[in-house]
Formats: C-alpha cells, structure tokens, sequence
C-alpha cells in the first residue's frame, strides 16, 4: 500500500474568540489597564486575586461593586515555578526563556498565574520577591503585565505608566483569544484507499463482510455491524439524485460556486449509500429527484475530492421511485 | 447496591499509528472486548465512550468512533468529553438503576497527530490563564516544585518512579517506552521541564480501550473470577491553580475515603499518574503503603493514550484480579490539570 | 422506569440571546443555575453532584469546561461530569443526572447545559473543515433541507406547512419572556417571504443561534416530597443511538427515534401520545421537523404528520400543543436546547408554564432532544403525579 496518508490541519477559530468577561473579571481587567491589581475580599476575609464572579469555596457570588475590593501587591511572592528554556512561538507571552510562576501579591491569600522575567532559572526560586513590569500601552488583558521581575531587597518596583484613557472608554467588558491548534492527522487506510481511487479516476468502494451491501467511500467498518471491511469494490462514477436542496447563501465554503447551487444526495450505481455532491450543467429549476447523474472529472486527478469537479445529467430517463425510494 | 464487575478488558496502543485512523483503530479492540466478554453486541445492554473532539482536531468527532461499534439496531449509547474511567463511571450508574445488566465501555484518541500539552492548555481558565499559554508540562512541572518543597522528597526519588514505571512496562505489550532503567539513568537526562525530566513525563502515545461491566449473575456466568466493583467515586477541587493546595491531592483522598479503599488490604494499584511526582502525590493521597505494588504495568509513564488512560488502569486492576495475582486492588484516574478531578475504583474478587 | 423515583424541584434558564454580552461563560450558567437552586429553595451546598453538557468545546474554545466551571456551579470535593451526545445533548445531560438519584447514589443533582457561541459563531462551528472529508458546500441547513424535499415528497405535504410552524411557534414565545426571538409581527405571509436559504427552507423556517443555558435540580422522592414547590416526576427516560450512515437509512424517520419514543412510553404507560399527552416539547430546528416528528414519534400514523399541523392540533389552543415555549425555533443555544425542552415540559406539568401553560389534563408532558444526523435521540416523559 502507498505512504500512510497524513495532512495537516490547522483549527482555529478566525479573527479570535471574542470574550465577553462580565462585571467581576471586567473590573479585574480595567484595573490592569489601570496599572493596578485588584483583589476581593472573601466573606471568610480570605483575598482573591484575581477575582472570579464567585467564591471559589462556597459558590457564593461576589459583588462587582461594593466594598470588597481592595488594591493587592504590586510586589508579590513566588510560591513556584518552572523554568521554560524554550518558550512556544506564538503561544508563550516571551520569547526568550523565562518562568511561568504562580506569584502571591502582597496583601492577597491566593496566587495569579502568570511570567517571570529573571534571566535564568537560577535567579528563581520558591519566596523570590517580585514586582510587575507593566506594559506602557495597555488593553485591559492579564498580559498588560509584560511580566514580573525580580526584586532586590529595598529596591522600588516600577511603577505603571500611567494610562491615558481614550475619548469615551469604558470598562473593559471582553477579551479576543486566538487559540490556534496545528495537526497532523491520518486519513485511515480506508479513506487513504479510496482518495487513491480518485487520483485514478475511480470511486472505491467496500462489501460489507456480513451482507451484499457496498459502501462507496467506505471509511473502513460496516456501520451496521461494526465489522471492518476489506472486499475492494470499484463503484460506476454515476447514480441517481434520492434528494437535493437548492443553496442560496453565497460563501458558505471555499469550493462553493456561483449562488443558486444544488447540493444533492447522490444513490451511486453499484452502491448502498448515498453521499453529497455538487450538481451543474443545468438549470437548478431543472434539478429533480430521479435524474441520472455522473460524475465531471478534473483535467487532472489528484488523490483527493478536487478530482470530482460536479455531478452533471447524464440525459438518460430518470430512475423509478422505487429504486431509490429507500436512499431518500 | 447492585453488584457489578468488570468481565473483560482490552488496550491498544503505540507511540504514532500513521495508518489507521481512531474508528479502524477502535474496531479490533472492540470486537476483542466484547468477544472477551461472551456477550454479543446485540445483547449489550448499554454502551458508552470517553473521547475528545479537540484531540481529534475536530468537532463531533466522537460520532466517527459509533462506526466502530455497528450501533445497529439502534443502541442505548452515551458519550463523555472526558477519559473513559467517567464513561464507566456513567454505565455502572445506568446497571445501578436496574435498565441494563451489561455495558460495553471504550476510550480512544491519538495524541501524536496534534500538540497534546498544548491542547490541554485550552482547559485552563479562558480569560486568566489560557491566554498565557502554560502547557499541561508548564503547570505540572510547577506542582512538581511545589510539591518537592513542601514533602521534602527529591529528584532521585521522581527518578526512582520514572524508572521502576519503564522496568515494569517491560512486560507490557502496550508500553511505548519501556527499559531496563534504573534511578541514575534517569538523573543523567538533561531537566528539559524544571524539574521534570523526559522520563518523568508520559510519552505520547495513541490508543483505544474496552471494557464490558455486567452485573451480578450475568458476570459470573461469563467470566471464572469476575473483578467486581465495590467502590467507585469522583470529586473535583476548585480549578485556579493559585486558590488549590497543590502539594496535596485532597479530591483523590477524598474519592479513596468515599471508595472504601481503606476496608481491606490493597495488593495493587494503578494510577493514572501522568508525571512521576504525581504517583508519588497520589499513594499518599490514597494511603497506599509498602505493601502494594503501584502500577505493574508501567503506567502512564510507559504507555499513555489519552482519553483511554484512565479505563486502562481499571482494566489492569481487573485483569490481574482474573489471574490470580491480585485479590484487591485500586484503580485511579485523574481530570485536568495538576490532578483537578480524581475518580478511584476499587476492585475486588469473590472471597 | 428504572429504578426509584426521581423528581423535578428546581428549573431555571437564561434569557436566551443572540449574543450574552453582559456575562463570562460562568456568569451565564449560573445565572440559570441560580435560578434553579431559588426555585428548589436550596443553596450550592444542598447539591450532592453537577452534570453538565454542552455541545463541541470549539464554539466556546475551552476544552473540557466542567474543570473550569467546577467552583462557579458550586462543585468543589463534589462528582461531576460533563456529557458530550450532540444535538441531543441536553436530553442525554438530564438523563445522567437523573440516573444518579434513579440509582440511588445521590439525593439531589444539579445539572446544567449551556452554550455561548456567540463567542466563535454556530455555522463555523457546525461544518469546521477537515481534511480528507468532502467538502461541506452547503453548511448545516444543507444537509437537512434535502431531508425535508424527500419528507414533502413522501407525504405529499403542501409547500407552507412548514411556515405554519415557524409561524406557531414564533407566536408561542412572545409569550416567554426567556425566548430569544420576539417577532410580534409574524405572520404565513412574512414566513412565505423570508429569503429562501437552502430551498425549501426559508429563513423563517431555520431557528435563530442563541446564547443560553439551562438548568434543573432534581431530587430523590424523599426530596421532591419535601419540596415546598411543585414537582415533576419522571415517569420515563430513554436514550438511542444509530449509526450516521448505512445502507437504505431512513433518515426522514430514524429507527432509533422510533425505538426511543417506544421504550419512554412503554416505562410511562403511554398507549396514545396524542391523547396521553397534554403538551410535547420537542426538538424541532427547522420548522418541516415538526411533522416529521409528530410522525416518528407516534403522534400520529406515518405520512399524517403534515395533517396534524396543517389542522392546528399543536397550536397552545389545539389539543395537543407541541413547542409552547416557542422551542427551537424560537431559541437554539445549541447545546442547551435538549434540556430547555426537558425542563419546559417539567415546568408544564408542574403548572409553572405562566403565560404559555397549557391546559392540564393528564398532567403529563413529553420531552425531546436529538442531534447528530438525526441520529442521537433523548426523551422523557414528566408528570404531575407520582408514577404508578
């Protein structure tokens, strides 16, 4: 058999998720614009930092306003850490080496999450003091805080620079998170095998072991019994149309053509299933159930689904509702 | 409560399967697991899996995994977005209320097509954490610290673990790092995740597992020593990293009490830990003393397929309850970062 | 029903809408978990267990958010467990959670399911393209419509009475103040108007993509018996699956839809869901699937379905309304949608339905969800008095 068949496949949502935070982490939020570190006092007198919309032991809401709120740090403590000696591009807010820490600010009983740029892992450890260097433009975002550095004894931490609200800003309500994942992911020998069919100009399909029925563009199993199938089975690139809608939405994929387009159900001669194709060469008003279609190959075939262009009539007389009553 | 055991359990795994994609690697495990079992697929009463779409770089892509199955004629089937160990924990319910008698439970996933560690990432709170992009190694490497400070124990002792899971996995025919490795082996790796080295973390492995529960006279009609269940709980701690106590597994201590660990003596344990301080966290958590073997078969130190990770080391337990070796046994499976959730199942034979 | 008595003593829901811009995803599940918790007149640490579902993490982009929610529904050093079944998913949701008090193992449960898509959007969501599968050219509605064209061809159904449902159930929800969609000015005319999306479904044929989450707290019969509020018992519960894709599939009215719909009534003692039943909330996303439905479900006999819509008998004043909270249609938070017409229904029998409460009779409600390509099926059956 060929090369195991792999792609790369990129999920990401375009543009960034766009977040809305609601009061409590919005509050958080426009204090880090602010250059300061909010925290909020729980009813056990326990301080959070940062804040969520509810006490972490009890559930119980906290108030986005009110008088729990109290101004923590800037300096903190580090209660751990690691040393990442090769940051993740893209991903991780440094690019050189770095430690992501868990950092105590003064003032607060809980830990924040965040970076500490210190040089080596050495100039690190569990107790280190440290204070936030802010970023000089800031957003309302957790990395308004480029990162924490280390502090000497009796050193100052230095302070934000001060923000300068724009004309009308308001609090921060929402953040835009890019989350860009990378794969490589296998077809399966099945849909490897039928992809291969294409490139040749063929459609492959698989008996199933159990009972006569064929899969055009199996993808391994007989959905019915589980059962893996392996009887090779060369399906006709034609069939007949079971059902169809007619698309109005212009856009909706890449490979979509001009609106209107039919997108049928198509009953392949030789097979026992159906599957979705694009149908052309006609008048979409003209497009029925019954009619015979087949298959417009690519000038050049590849193995994948680019080398089935469209479903086209072939001009013989439609298929009985009988034959395909059953394939919708 | 009804008694139920676990009556068959197979695995697959390797580093990378390039071929086969998760429905054709499913497909053998299944029909061995049920094969296994003696009871057809027809006469299951209930079948349940635990995948993640964002492993398998896509969404609905558990559906894909129902292909494996033949759910036909129609089945009673549910599915978790979390390790297999919860869809078991769903199908002893559902035998619990007395609507099924038998259940076929499966995980799957391939953590080589993707960047597992930073996948996980996208568990972490979304407006906080995620943003910052810690990995899975990022913030267990930071509970290792942790955890070293506040105990007092070592690196060696990481060590110890990382190489006693690669010995162990040597009779394993699912580990993909196995070796005859001892402590310093281990210390001569350079530390790539401070202060975790490669061995103390699990390889990347993809894989698939099955289980079939079936109750009380069923089982035993089907199975010469069925593992039964005679505890089986989960619990949860709060998710930010900076409000846990993380040099302490309080859910899995509290599962274990829950579980009735502590009722008799316990031969083995599998946990499911997935870095080398994390077993060590864990036997304390449980309360597991000298006298148990913990993770005969490597653990996720040698063999790791997410999603299927946690079902695996209920089935290790049962399967060395069949043979023999074990009479009672803690099988552990953990949720999320730095042992978040923590479910604890223990099995035992007919006295 | 399998195993003890299980009760309804808590419902609560969101206002659904286009785009939840005032809360974090916390925010929106609490604000129906809270809801749900005042209406059982408990608090977060009454709750012995939490089980949520929602539909892919890749509307939201948070992978297995239970870990994240864990604190937020009050489910510190409790079990909890986040259920993933599709469309289906808030019906499958409320049947593990009852499960866990049917089985005896917890006393009261919380359950939760919640959808914010607004943060991604739902058509990205539903046809993420993957590579070696076929081209998805005609997004979701797409791989329904032709479903629907074979349904009208099979019954011979006329063209409109697909726009009579949008119509019903857009009027239904001016009622419910938690719909999303409010058009006060919806009439056959507007619907038979409405840009014609993927022909025959019109855009007043498609349901809406919302923001919103719902939420139960269910109890054991010692429980619900103590409840100073009104309950609904749960009198069945089913679930089943098929395969996606098989040979000669009918897909217009799955088999397993059929096999659920069969063991639910068998476990209630329903003979005759027409009658049985003083009210249906079931999943209908594109309007045709209310007669395609009403004939899976056994309503009536196949072929029928249209007659009975066409008729008014699932109009809130005909004799067996189906979708008196305005429904799918009127608000899709999609992993939500299956449990808001779990809940709508108990809140029927419960006598809590306000300005969309029907008229009880029977005092039994039937419940559905289903997702995937018609392939994953949810139901139960609610009722005003204790099961036999």
């Amino acid at each position: 058999m060929a090369e195991p068949l792999v792609e790369p496949h990129v999920l990401e949502y375009p543009g960034g998720y766009t977040r809305s935070v609601g009061p409590v982490i919005g509050r958080f939020l426009t204090g880090l614009r602010d250059g300061r570190i909010e925290a909020v006092r729980l009813a056990d007198g326990r301080v959070l930092v940062p804040p969520t919309e509810y006490d972490p032991s009890t559930s119980a809401p906290v108030d986005a306003d009110g008088p729990q709120w109290i101004d923590v740090g800037p300096r903190g403590t580090v209660q751990t850490f690691t040393w990442v000696a090769t940051p993740r591009p893209g991903k991780h807010p440094l690019t050189k080496p770095f430690a992501f820490a868990l950092i105590r600010p003064d003032g607060a009983d809980t830990a924040l999450l965040h970076v500490v740029d210190c040089g080596g892992p050495d100039a690190i450890r569990i107790g280190s003091r440290v204070a936030p260097r802010w970023r000089a433009e800031r957003t309302g975002h957790m990395t308004d805080i480029e990162a924490w550095v280390p502090l000497g004894d009796g050193e100052e931490p230095e302070p934000a620079a001060l923000h300068v609200p724009a004309e009308d800003e308001q609090p921060v309500t929402g953040i835009t998170s890019t989350t860009r994942l990378e794969y490589n992911l296998t077809a399966g020998a099945a849909t490897a095998r039928y992809l291969e069919g294409l490139g040749e100009g063929k459609i492959i399909g698989a008996r199933a072991p159990s009972s006569s029925d064929v899969y055009a563009a199996s993808r391994g199993t007989d959905p019915i019994t589980g059962e893996a199938t392996s009887i090779e089975v060369e399906v006709k690139a034609s069939g007949v149309i079971t059902t169809y809608c007619v698309v109005n939405i212009p856009g909706l994929s890449e490979l979509a053509p001009e609106i209107p387009y039919v997108s049928a159900q198509i009953l392949l001669d030789g097979a026992n299933n159906t599957f979705f194709g694009l149908i052309r060469g006609l008048d979409v008003d003209d497009v029925h159930m019954g009619m015979r279609v087949k298959a417009k190959w690519a000038d050049e075939l590849k193995p994948d689904h680019t080398s089935i262009l469209w479903w086209e009539p072939t001009g013989e007389p439609d298929e009985a509702y009988d034959r395909y009553k059953d394939y919708l | 409560m009804r008694d139920v055991a676990v009556i068959s359990f197979v695995q697959s795994a390797v580093a990378r399967d390039a071929v086969h994609n998760e429905v054709e690697m499913l497909v053998p495990t299944l029909h061995a697991a049920m094969a296994e079992s003696g009871i057809p697929k027809n006469e299951i009463g209930f079948v349940c899996s635990g995948s993640l779409d964002y492993l398998q770089g896509g969404p609905f892509a558990f559906v894909s995994g129902l292909d494996a199955v033949g759910a036909w004629p129609p089945m009673r089937e549910s599915h978790v977005e979390m390790d297999a160990a919860w869809a078991l924990y769903e199908a002893w319910v559902a035998i619990q209320t007395g609507e099924v008698d038998s259940a076929l439970v499966y995980g799957f996933g391939k953590s080589s097509t993707g960047d597992l560690h930073e996948i996980m990432t996208l568990q972490y709170d979304p407006y906080y954490v995620a943003p910052l992009w810690p990995s899975m190694v990022d913030v267990s490497a930071m509970q290792a610290r942790a955890y070293l400070d506040a105990s007092g124990r070592h690196e060696d002792e990481l060590a110890e673990v990382a190489a006693r899971a690669q010995r162990n996995g040597r009779s394993n025919p699912y580990a993909v790092r196995a070796g005859d490795v001892n402590a310093n082996d281990v210390l001569a790796q350079p530390v790539t995740h401070d202060p975790l080295r490669d061995a103390d973390i699990a390889p990347i492995t993809d894989g698939t597992a099955a289980v079939v529960l079936a109750a009380g006279e069923l089982a035993r009609s089907r199975c010469e020593r069925p593992a039964w269940i005679r505890g089986l709980d989960h619990r949860i701690e709060a998710h930010s990293l900076g409000v846990r106590d993380l040099t302490t597994s309080e859910s899995t201590r509290a599962a274990a009490a829950a579980a009735g660990v502590a009722a008799g003596e316990i031969d083995i344990a599998e946990l499911h830990a997935q870095f080398s301080h994390e077993e060590l966290m864990l036997a304390e958590a449980i309360g597991l003393t000298a006298n148990t073997v913990i993770n005969p078969s490597g653990g996720p130190l040698a063999s790791n397929p997410v999603m299927s990770a946690g079902l695996i080391r209920i089935g290790e337990v049962a399967r060395r309850i069949w043979s023999g070796e074990a009479g009672r046994g803690v099988a552990h499976a953990t949720s999320g970062p730095c042992l978040q959730q923590n479910l604890v199942c223990v099995l035992e034979s007919d006295h | 029903m399998a195993g003890n008595r299980v009760g309804v003593v808590g419902v609560g829901q969101t206002h659904h809408r286009a785009a939840r811009k005032d809360v974090s995803m916390a925010g929106l599940v609490r604000e129906a978990a809270i809801e749900a918790l005042e209406d059982a007149d408990m608090t977060w640490s009454d709750i012995d267990a939490v089980v949520i579902g929602k539909a892919p993490d890749m509307f939201e982009g948070v992978a297995m958010p239970e870990l994240y929610l864990s604190d937020a529904l009050g489910a510190v050093g409790k079990p909890m467990m986040r259920v993933h079944t599709a469309g289906s998913v808030g019906g499958s949701t409320s049947i593990v959670a009852a499960k866990l008090v049917a089985a005896g193992i917890h006393e009261r449960v919380l359950t939760v399911a919640y959808e914010k898509q607004s943060e991604s959007n739902a058509t990205w969501g539903l046809s993420v393209p993957m590579p070696f599968a076929a081209p998805l050219v005609a997004g979701a509605g797409g791989y329904f419509a032709p479903l629907i064209r074979a349904y009208m061809y099979r019954s011979g159904a006329p063209r409109h009475i697909g726009h009579l449902v949008a119509v019903k159930d857009r009027l239904a929800a001016l009622r419910n103040p938690k719909a999303h969609l409010h058009l006060p000015d919806i009439d056959l005319k507007t619907v038979e108007e409405s840009f014609l999306l993927w022909d025959p479904l019109r855009y007043l044929d498609v349901c809406p993509s919302s923001d919103g989450a719902m939420a139960m707290v269910l109890g054991s019969e010692k429980v619900a018996d103590a409840s100073a509020g009104s309950v609904a018992w749960v009198h069945g519960m089913a679930m089943r699956s098929e395969p996606t894709m098989f040979a000669r599939r009918d897909q217009i009215n799955p088999q397993a839809g059929k096999d659920c719909a069969k063991d639910v009534y068998a476990q209630a003692g329903i003979t005759n869901p027409r009658d049985d039943f003083d009210c249906a909330e079931v999943y209908v996303p594109f309007s045709w699937y209310e007669p395609m439905w009403l004939e899976n479900l056994g309503f009536c006999a196949e072929g029928d379905g249209w007659k009975l819509t066409e008729a008014g008998a699932t109009a809130p004043d005909g004799d067996i309304p189906w979708n008196p909270s305005g429904g799918v249609l009127s608000s899709n938070p999609i992993g939500a949608s299956g449990m808001v017409r779990f809940g709508e229904a108990a809140q029927q029998v419960r006598g809590r339905a306000a300005d969309y409460q029907v008229e009880l009779r029977t005092g039994k409600a039937l419940g559905h969800a289903y997702g995937g390509g018609s392939q994953f099926f949810s139901m139960w059956v609610v009722g005003r008095d204790k099961p036999a």
